[in-house]
């Protein structure tokens, strides 16, 4: 097919209808869904949509907050928009960057690909928590990358140290081999991959001192 | 004594909000009343809207309005408006909706009806260059702001040699020729002569280029995504046709950009309009699948080049034709590209020709090296089959054929201020310890076999006669006001560190305000092409000299005595007449008015800087001053990476095994986030030449490469747990400070380390195309090569 004839398939194809409807043949909140989660691992995940109530109760950092959730909704988007934790960033939407990471029941999971309605019981633990509620000491993680002066634009940041947290307690005395894969999961695309290594290591080592 | 700030490491002041995460980045601000946008983004490279219906959308529950095309401000020509009713590229945005939430908002988006007229495009640029080929734009291919549109195609006889596989002979836009290149070849006793094609891949910055904005009266409130800061509400205010002093622009992080939001983004524009149009706070969040699109990406290269040489190894010759693959917007990489080529390899004879070609693939914007870092990731390699051809030691051909302080490149004879080229390659040869390298270069394990390579990559490296403003306050504390932006490079604290020690500060007593436009910023640059760090040194530089002179008069005029005869240490003035803290000499700086305080500036400031400086005039004790140090050439620095990688013949997959980067990039400020910088910058130079692909379908003219997953960056995995750095060191001697930026000359140096230790692993053989993907590669071992030499973009 030469490119004329694909300009008149085009033609024919989005002449006088809806760019998309072709595409996504459903009700307007499936298709919104599909905008928001093009080819995510969420479209479709309309499991949730009729057997839940939408006001619900999550344990975040500890404490227990009621809050509105749609039935498709993520808990990324419930934790920055809903419940004002914006440290929780979104990179990808949909499992690839790991800027989302935050840790449910203490294993490092993505925020962007998880419904807020999967974690109702389970304890949520996002950046905002890791500082001493009272005091507001850091955690060791963070005091590391404090020591080490790690990330550039530190937007990965927030994902990282969830991961570096999970990482410290699953194996408290890794080597810089395993610590490279425990965090292999988050992307850096400063690639500031050499200080946060150190970082990990670093705080590994501080966590083992207390 | 006062701590010597050059040269420590010191965190950056805002990491305690970056890893707490209080830090905000622009789409983590939130307004009372708050809309969210959403952006109809066009399914085809090429066309025209026809008709649009919004209605259904519009009755929808929680939509508010449209925004379209013809309410945002537009330029003829090949220029880029936020909205557009011809879009020129899939993913260009045609309209926004706002919502009370971004579901419905999308939701809204999907109901809109649409009529497009499909329109011809293009996506390889050489096509367009073909006789009776498409045009990117209905008018034309090429465009000039006296003359408008034109076609420029080059001959059948062109193409009768482009399809035989030489090297055409064509005319182009630009070309230039130094020294006699003809008979230069003529005495070559090697000459070299390969196509090349380097990849368009998009930027990809970790944070997406999601802004919001709001308007109080006459004032907009805009919270953007951007590299610089002070520089991007000038450029808002132009592209809104407004008064910048009527813009509040808050950028007080930036996820990064690498070129790609150097003055702010295209779409920063939508919510300042939306919310002008709705009167209500606007969120536009941009995803990853649109930030594919709207997010800029490197120009691709299609090339032909012709490279002569001496018996003993050095370049006498190049013959460069680069057509360059420009989006529907344009780009400059090019004509730098031809420049480096020329500094890099100084052969005194070389002709460059050059034609940007507009395409309808997304925009272009400069990337990180742009220009140097593709074709210093296609040509090293070259060289380096040059050594082996003539029987040079490989590392002795970059270092003889790298430049003296003496040289002269590009057409005009442009000179250098100073360059350490030869001496980063020696001290890595050292840290990397080329001679054993090369002694296991070519071994074989099991099906890997062992490749080492050399990148050696220069950038531009800063500009001067920015202006510096900076302010001591009766509590003692040196204020330093940064227009620059924050995108992770740490400049905006490093570049005071110079200043601060001048005046004998301890960090502690240094607060470094910036990322706001109401806390007044003094002219800056925008934060790219490696600028800041020698700019904004020599800038607040030259603001802390015009402090301490007006400290030492304060002091005496307090304390009697002459001026010359105070000096500062650790928050105190001392001199003959006693001794000071300097929280007092701001209140008597107060006191006495004039130039003391601000309430006087000088002449030579540039008028952006005045309206900042007469918000903090009458505050404290003012430094401020245009940096009138002066300079002779440019400003480069260098990097030479060493790679060394294993290539596995079974499965194309190339293991970068180790990487070590040294700099020439002067006075190091900051040891730890140098080093960041030349790694970082290594790895994304690594990215493009390996692992991100930008596939196109030459069918319908759409990327299929859209995420992270498809165009992957690399990541944990693909670089090796240690990696070594080192730094030269040598001041630069024309400057205050001696510091040159590094951002940009890291990227071709990664780029070019590993596809000459590619090539070394392939027993000395170019594939001349980047990215080196595993299949590729497989295909080229085996003989059977993917793609036909100039083919760009295929899936
Ligand atoms: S935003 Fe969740 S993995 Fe990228
Ligand atoms: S520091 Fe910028 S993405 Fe990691």
């Amino acid at each position: 097919m030469d490119q004329a004839e694909s300009v008149s398939v085009l033609e024919k194809k989005y002449s006088r209808r809806t760019f998309i409807k072709g595409v996504i043949a459903t009700g307007a909140t499936a298709s919104s869904a599909g905008y928001l989660f093009r080819g995510s691992p969420l479209l479709g995940a309309a499991t949730y949509q009729t057997a839940t109530e939408r006001l619900i109760t999550l344990n975040v950092n500890g404490q227990e907050r009621r809050v509105d959730v749609l039935p498709h909704e993520t808990l990324a988007m419930t934790l920055r928009y809903k419940l004002g934790l914006t440290g929780t960033k979104l990179g990808c939407d949909r499992a690839e960057c790991g800027a989302c990471t935050v840790l449910i029941d203490g294993v490092s999971q993505y925020g962007c690909s998880m419904l807020t309605h999967q974690v109702r019981g389970r304890s949520v633990a996002t950046i905002e928590g890791l500082e001493d509620a009272d005091t507001g000491e850091l955690s060791v993680v963070q005091k590391a990358v404090m020591e080490e002066g790690g990330f550039q634009c530190a937007f990965c940041a927030p994902g990282f140290i969830m991961a570096m947290t999970e990482m410290i307690e699953v194996n408290p005395n890794p080597t810089r081999e395993e610590a490279r894969l425990a965090l292999s999961g988050n992307l850096c695309r400063c690639a500031d991959y050499d200080k946060i290594l150190t970082c990990a290591m670093r705080a590994a080592e501080l966590a083992r001192s207390v | 004594m006062a701590e010597r700030l050059v040269g420590a490491d010191i965190a950056p002041p805002d990491l305690h909000a970056k890893i707490t995460g209080r830090a905000r980045y622009a789409e983590d601000f939130r307004a009372p009343g708050m809309v969210f946008a959403k952006l109809l983004l066009s399914p085809m490279p090429h066309a025209r809207v026809r008709r649009v219906d919004a209605s259904r959308a519009l009755a929808m529950e929680g939509v508010i309005d449209i925004l379209r095309a013809d309410e945002v401000p537009s330029r003829d020509g090949p220029r880029e408006a936020c909205l557009t009713d011809t879009p020129r590229y899939e993913g260009e945005p045609i309209l926004a909706v706002a919502a009370v939430d971004e579901e419905t908002a999308a939701a809204a988006i999907e109901a809109i009806e649409i009529d497009f007229e499909p329109l011809p495009f293009v996506i390889d640029p050489l096509e367009s260059l073909r006789p009776g080929g498409p045009n990117a734009y209905v008018d034309g291919n090429q465009f000039s702001g006296q003359d408008g549109w034109s076609d420029f195609k080059w001959t059948n006889t062109d193409f009768a040699k482009v399809d035989a596989g030489e090297m055409p002979d064509p005319s182009c836009p630009v070309e230039w020729t130094k020294g006699d290149p003809e008979s230069a070849f003529a005495e070559s006793a090697l000459v070299l002569e390969e196509t090349i094609v380097h990849q368009s891949l998009t930027h990809h910055p970790m944070e997406p280029r999601s802004n919001m904005a709001y308007w109080e009266g006459e004032t907009l409130h805009a919270f953007v995504s951007t590299q610089s800061s002070q520089q991007t509400k000038f450029a808002l205010a132009g592209a809104l046709q407004i008064d910048p002093e009527n813009i509040n622009l808050v950028s007080e992080y930036c996820g990064g950009g690498f070129g790609s939001k150097i003055a702010g983004t295209t779409v920063m524009q939508i919510p300042a309009l939306f919310s002008r149009k709705i009167n209500r706070p606007v969120m536009l969040r941009i995803t990853r699948y649109e930030e594919n699109y709207v997010g800029r990406a490197r120009p691709g290269f299609q090339t032909w080049l012709k490279m002569g040489f001496l018996q003993d190894g050095k370049c006498n010759a190049i013959d460069l034709i680069i057509v360059q693959e420009s989006g529907p917007y344009g780009a400059g990489d090019f004509n730098t590209a031809g420049m480096i080529a020329d500094l890099t390899y100084t052969p005194q004879n070389m002709r460059f020709r050059g034609v940007s070609m507009y395409t309808n693939t997304p925009p272009k914007a400069a990337q990180r090296g742009p220009g140097g870092a593709q074709i210093i990731s296609m040509m090293e390699p070259i060289l380096e089959k040059a050594g082996r051809e003539l029987g040079v030691d490989r590392f002795e051909i970059h270092r003889m054929n790298a430049p003296r302080g003496d040289v002269q490149f590009g057409p005009r004879n442009a000179t250098l201020t100073s360059v350490h080229a030869v001496e980063a390659l020696d001290q890595g040869r050292e840290m990397f310890d080329w001679d054993a390298k090369l002694a296991i270069s070519g071994k074989r394990n099991g099906s890997k076999v062992t490749g080492v390579g050399i990148g050696l990559s220069p950038y531009t490296a800063g500009s001067r006669g920015r202006d510096g403003m900076m302010i001591i306050r009766p509590d003692g504390k040196l204020y330093v006001h940064q227009g620059i932006g924050n995108l992770g490079t740490h400049s905006i604290a490093d570049t005071a560190r110079p200043a601060a020690e001048l005046l004998g500060y301890n960090w502690k007593d240094v607060e470094i305000v910036w990322g706001n436009s109401a806390r007044a910023y003094p002219r800056s640059t925008v934060q790219a092409g490696s600028q800041t760090t020698t700019a904004h040194t020599r800038a607040n530089h030259a603001a802390a000299t015009d402090a301490l002179r007006k400290i030492r008069e304060v002091a005496a005029a307090a304390l009697g005595g002459s001026a010359s005869s105070y000096s500062v240490d650790s928050g105190r003035v001392s001199g003959p007449g006693g001794t000071m803290t300097l929280g007092r000499i701001a209140e008597r700086a107060i006191a006495m008015g004039g130039e003391y305080s601000g309430e006087v500036l000088p002449d030579d400031v540039h008028a952006q800087t005045v309206p900042a400086a007469q918000i903090l005039a009458g505050e404290g004790l003012m430094g401020i001053a245009r940096d009138n140090y002066g300079g002779e050439g440019n400003i480069y620095s260098w990097v030479a990476g060493f790679a060394m990688v294993e290539l596995d013949e079974e499965t194309g997959m190339v293991e970068l095994k180790e990487y070590v980067g040294v700099t020439d990039c002067g006075t190091v400020i900051h040891p730890r986030s140098l080093g960041a910088q030349v790694f970082g910058g290594s790895i994304q130079g690594m990215g493009m030449a390996m692992t991100q692909r930008w596939v196109f379908d030459p069918q319908w003219g759409v990327p299929f490469a859209n995420r992270f997953y498809t165009a992957r960056p690399p990541g944990f995995l693909d670089i090796p747990a240690d990696l070594k750095w080192g730094a030269v060191g040598i001041p630069d001697p024309q400057d205050p400070v001696g510091a040159k930026g590094i951002g940009e000359p890291p990227v071709g140096a990664g780029a070019a380390a590993l596809t000459s230790a590619i090539a070394d692993a392939m027993g000395g053989r170019c594939v001349c195309r980047t990215p080196l993907t595993p299949d590729v590669l497989l295909a080229e071992i085996e003989g059977r090569p993917m793609y036909g030499r100039l083919e760009q973009h295929v899936g």
